[in-house]
């Protein structure tokens, strides 16, 4: 963009921008790199970091797509807190220095990317899709109200950026814990009208494991960019688990 | 090492994750595999907003929506592939519905539909405006359900391998480690979507870079139609990000700097204060890109430091109607310009969105390569023509999408074993070839060259120039004289990145290898299209010319690597071309 660098160099404003780097084949621990670049009022820190990549050094490695805020790939610690790197802005950390570095709570691959298999895994693992007793879906649509639909929505925004599972302490200490995101999914599910799963469910979520380690700090749904309330979707769930696991005492066990 | 496949899928986007159900539904025995340079939910599809066309209503019809898109089209879309498009939306829309998608509703529970740009009718289901979004994470979600689809995600294909004219299977580096491996398949699905990086501004993702056109291109599988480009009328203009159409489908003005609805001077009919099918704000995509060109010659847009403007006013919409039914557009606009649509007007200009072009398919996602198959923007089959109707590409992915898997999954099963095994000594021996060609040519090249990034925009801006909204004999020709300076230039960039792991540098190096063949296609044919049809404007043959063009471009590799461009005529079942008409 000929144009934007133009512009940069009227206002002349720099700010630094202190990047973690890390290269497995070259470096046996992360280090910090300091690159200055323009502080642009329309630039987000993504722009900063593409900027560096394309004139200043073609080795920083980092990813991005969408460039608004939906496809989830540019999740980065910006001074210290989990953002989204496209929609926040450099002039937000003016005069500086901003300090940018992978997710926290995933093994690092090279520089400002992590390794998200273990989210991929656990995704599966609630089952995150329709499951119904009947054999054939009807010919037209299930119906479902503006209500129905609202029962679920909010969680059905997850664009999987992985925030929430950086700024939650218990996944920091506990990478076995099934996490924010992999649970908010579920009860999409769980809630989904057209969805009789809930019981399928049931052994993941409220496994050692499950919504049982969450501590309701809360991290989760501040860090996340899409208001999709991860947090409470798990207080929700342990009500709904707690009165499950009483009306399995109470009443005996028949088929499902 | 070598794995195998009954069925590989490039690209795990929502024609990708579609075929990959289709292939695992015609026969759960078959070895799927989806191989993917992101994982799949990062796929542009994600960014899809207004919705998804397929007739549902009952004073709607299956010709009527048909109609809509042959004459959106400019009469050079197939019509027994527009038939079997429209025909099968429906089903394939209910499907996602049964599958989770959060399609938003009327008050009793049915789907609801909007209006959008060239239809004729209220058909367009939606999910808000966040319709790809959860198509894409829907389609996803129910994928993980089918074990039997393996993932490569994060992988990156370099090459097809071709054997006598029948695919054999990909060559693929593994971001993650920098492994460079071959994969033979039976049968290779391309699902990679469009080019629009190749242009500077655009509302397409960092990752369309037109990567499998350039794999079926470079093995022998031509393309067709590569000059009809789609700009979208309504990008933001720094970012280039999208602004739906449903913002005027649900009413929103188009207005210059005297505050005028202007696409009336522009045979798109008369201003009413609500929106009116096909008509004015709700006319095609082409006819509102080009009429802020001629706006923009009349000196009535508004200047900006990043180019000209004109304003989407949504403030008469309300706070109630934005908020729920374009809650994307208010995010993305309070996010990335500082600006409230409930109390200000948005500054929009026309950027590249869609490629109507693409790997040439018959109406099964069958190209001409044996095995080889494409659906979704990366094909052309050709429902689009000369320009796309909005809210015809997510339903396209679906039906072709499943289309592709369906005939991927027969093909398997029809050939006897013995001949398409896949790993033939003579496919390993093109991998192999293909590994020494990256080890030495990119991974093993030199700092202190140029930088790809300074390739990559020069590209860019000679495509705007030279292949933009209107074109010319002209500027197209200085532009291909630029093009093939840029592939010289090419090889001798500098990749200083030496490290094998996550190697985001040499992966921007092959992709800007792909766009420029591709923007050499796009170039190529454009300059011998002389006549004007739909997105290819020609201010030197500014007519239409259904004598000499009711017929495909269809652009071919020649073995020294000039092309060559055939004509084959257009299909036509019921309707003969005829004029195109908006708001009269």
């Amino acid at each position: 963009m000929d144009r934007s660098r133009e512009l940069a160099s009227e206002t002349g404003r720099r700010i630094a921008v202190q990047v973690a780097r890390y290269r497995p084949d070259r470096e046996s621990e992360p280090t910090f790199q300091e690159y200055e670049i323009p502080l642009r009022k329309d630039w987000a820190v993504l722009d900063g970091l593409n900027h560096i990549k394309d004139e200043l050094d073609g080795t920083l490695s980092y990813r991005w797509s969408c460039r608004m805020g939906i496809c989830g790939s540019c999740g980065m610690t910006v001074n210290g807190e989990p953002k989204l790197a496209c929609a926040t802005f450099l002039t937000e950390y003016a005069p500086g220095p901003v300090r940018v570095e992978p997710l926290r709570n995933f093994p690092v691959v090279r520089d400002l990317v992590v390794d998200i298999g273990d989210f991929m895994q656990k995704l599966s693992v609630v089952q995150p899709w329709i499951i119904r007793e009947d054999e054939e879906p009807p010919d037209g649509e299930y119906l479902q109200t503006p209500e129905e639909l609202a029962d679920y929505k909010q969680f059905s925004m997850c664009i999987n950026c992985m925030l929430c599972y950086s700024a939650c302490p218990i996944y920091g200490l506990n990478e076995h814990f099934l996490g924010p995101a992999a649970i908010a999914l579920a009860q999409r599910y769980n809630l989904d009208s057209r969805d009789e799963g809930a019981a399928d469910r049931m052994e993941a979520l409220s496994s050692q494991t499950g919504v049982w380690d969450c501590t309701y700090v809360g991290e989760c749904s501040v860090a996340c960019p899409k208001g999709v309330d991860p947090a409470g979707a798990i207080q929700r769930y342990k009500l709904t688990a707690a009165t499950e696991t009483i009306k399995s005492f109470l009443m005996p066990r028949g088929r499902r | 090492m070598t794995t195998t496949h009954d069925v590989l899928i490039v690209g795990g986007g929502g024609a990708g994750l579609r075929a990959a159900i289709a292939v695992v539904e015609a026969d759960p025995r078959l070895n799927v595999a989806i191989v993917s340079k992101v994982y799949p939910m990062r796929s542009h599809t994600v960014s899809a907003e207004g919705g998804a066309a397929a007739v549902i209503r009952a004073e709607d019809s299956i010709d009527e929506h048909a109609y809509d898109t042959i004459s959106g089209g400019d009469w050079l879309c197939d019509q027994d592939a527009v038939e079997a498009f429209v025909n099968e939306a429906p089903k394939e829309m209910l499907r996602l519905e049964h599958w989770g998608c959060p399609w938003s509703r009327e008050p009793d529970g049915h789907i609801a539909v909007r209006p959008f740009g060239g239809m004729k009718r209220i058909r367009t289901w939606f999910a808000a405006d966040k319709t790809g979004f959860h198509l894409l994470h829907t389609l996803f979600q129910t994928s993980l359900k089918y074990q039997e689809i393996a993932r490569y995600d994060e992988w990156f294909v370099t090459k097809l391998l071709v054997e006598d004219g029948r695919v054999r299977g990909v060559v693929a580096i593994e971001l993650s480690s920098g492994r460079i491996e071959t994969i033979t398949a039976k049968a290779v699905i391309l699902c990679t979507g469009g080019c629009g990086k190749v242009f500077p501004y655009t509302t397409n993702a960092q990752i369309k870079t037109g990567d499998g056109m350039a794999l079926a291109y470079r093995a022998g599988g031509p393309l067709k139609d590569m000059e009809f480009v789609q700009y979208h009328p309504t990008g933001l203009p720094f970012t280039g990000i999208l602004i739906t159409e449903a913002a005027r489908a649900e009413g929103g003005w188009l207005l210059n700097k005297d505050g005028y609805r202007y696409l009336q001077d522009y045979d798109l009919g008369t201003p009413q204060p609500g929106p009116v099918l096909r008509s004015m704000e709700l006319g095609p995509r082409d006819r509102l890109s080009q009429a802020f060109v001629k706006e923009m010659e009349k000196g009535r847009t508004i200047d900006t430091p990043y180019g000209a403007v004109v304003h989407l006013d949504l403030r008469h919409l309300g706070a109630k109607l934005i908020n729920t039914k374009l809650p994307m557009v208010r995010e993305l606009c309070l996010d990335y310009e500082n600006i409230d649509p409930i109390k200000e007007m948005i500054p929009v200009r026309p950027v590249v969105h869609y490629m109507m072009g693409g790997v040439s398919t018959d109406i099964h996602g069958a190209t001409p390569v044996e095995g080889l198959y494409a659906a979704g923007e990366v094909a052309c089959v050709s429902i689009n023509g000369a320009n796309r109707l909005g809210s015809n590409s997510l339903p396209e992915l679906l039906v072709f999408g499943a289309r592709a898997g369906v005939a991927a999954a027969e093909f398997v099963a029809g050939e006897s074993e013995g001949r398409h095994s896949g790993a033939t000594a003579l496919a390993l021996a093109q991998g192999e070839d293909e590994r020494r060609r990256l080890e030495r040519d990119v991974l093993g090249r030199e700092g202190g060259g140029e930088r790809i990034a300074t390739i990559r925009s020069e590209m860019q801006s000679a495509m705007e120039q030279g292949a933009g909204i209107y074109r010319s004999a002209e500027e197209m020709a200085k532009c291909a004289d630029k093009l093939r300076e840029l592939q010289e230039r090419l090889p001798s960039a500098s990749i200083d990145d030496q490290s094998r792991t996550f190697n985001t540098e040499l992966i921007a190096a092959l992709e800007l290898a792909h766009m420029l063949d591709i923007a050499e296609t796009i170039v190529h044919s454009a300059q011998n299209r002389e006549e004007s049809r739909g997105a290819h404007q020609r201010i030197d043959f500014p007519k239409r010319d259904d004598e000499r063009f009711l017929a495909h471009s269809l652009i071919h590799r020649n073995a020294d690597g000039s092309a060559r461009v055939e004509y084959p005529p257009v299909t036509i079942t019921r309707w003969p071309p005829g004029e195109r008409v908006y708001g009269r």
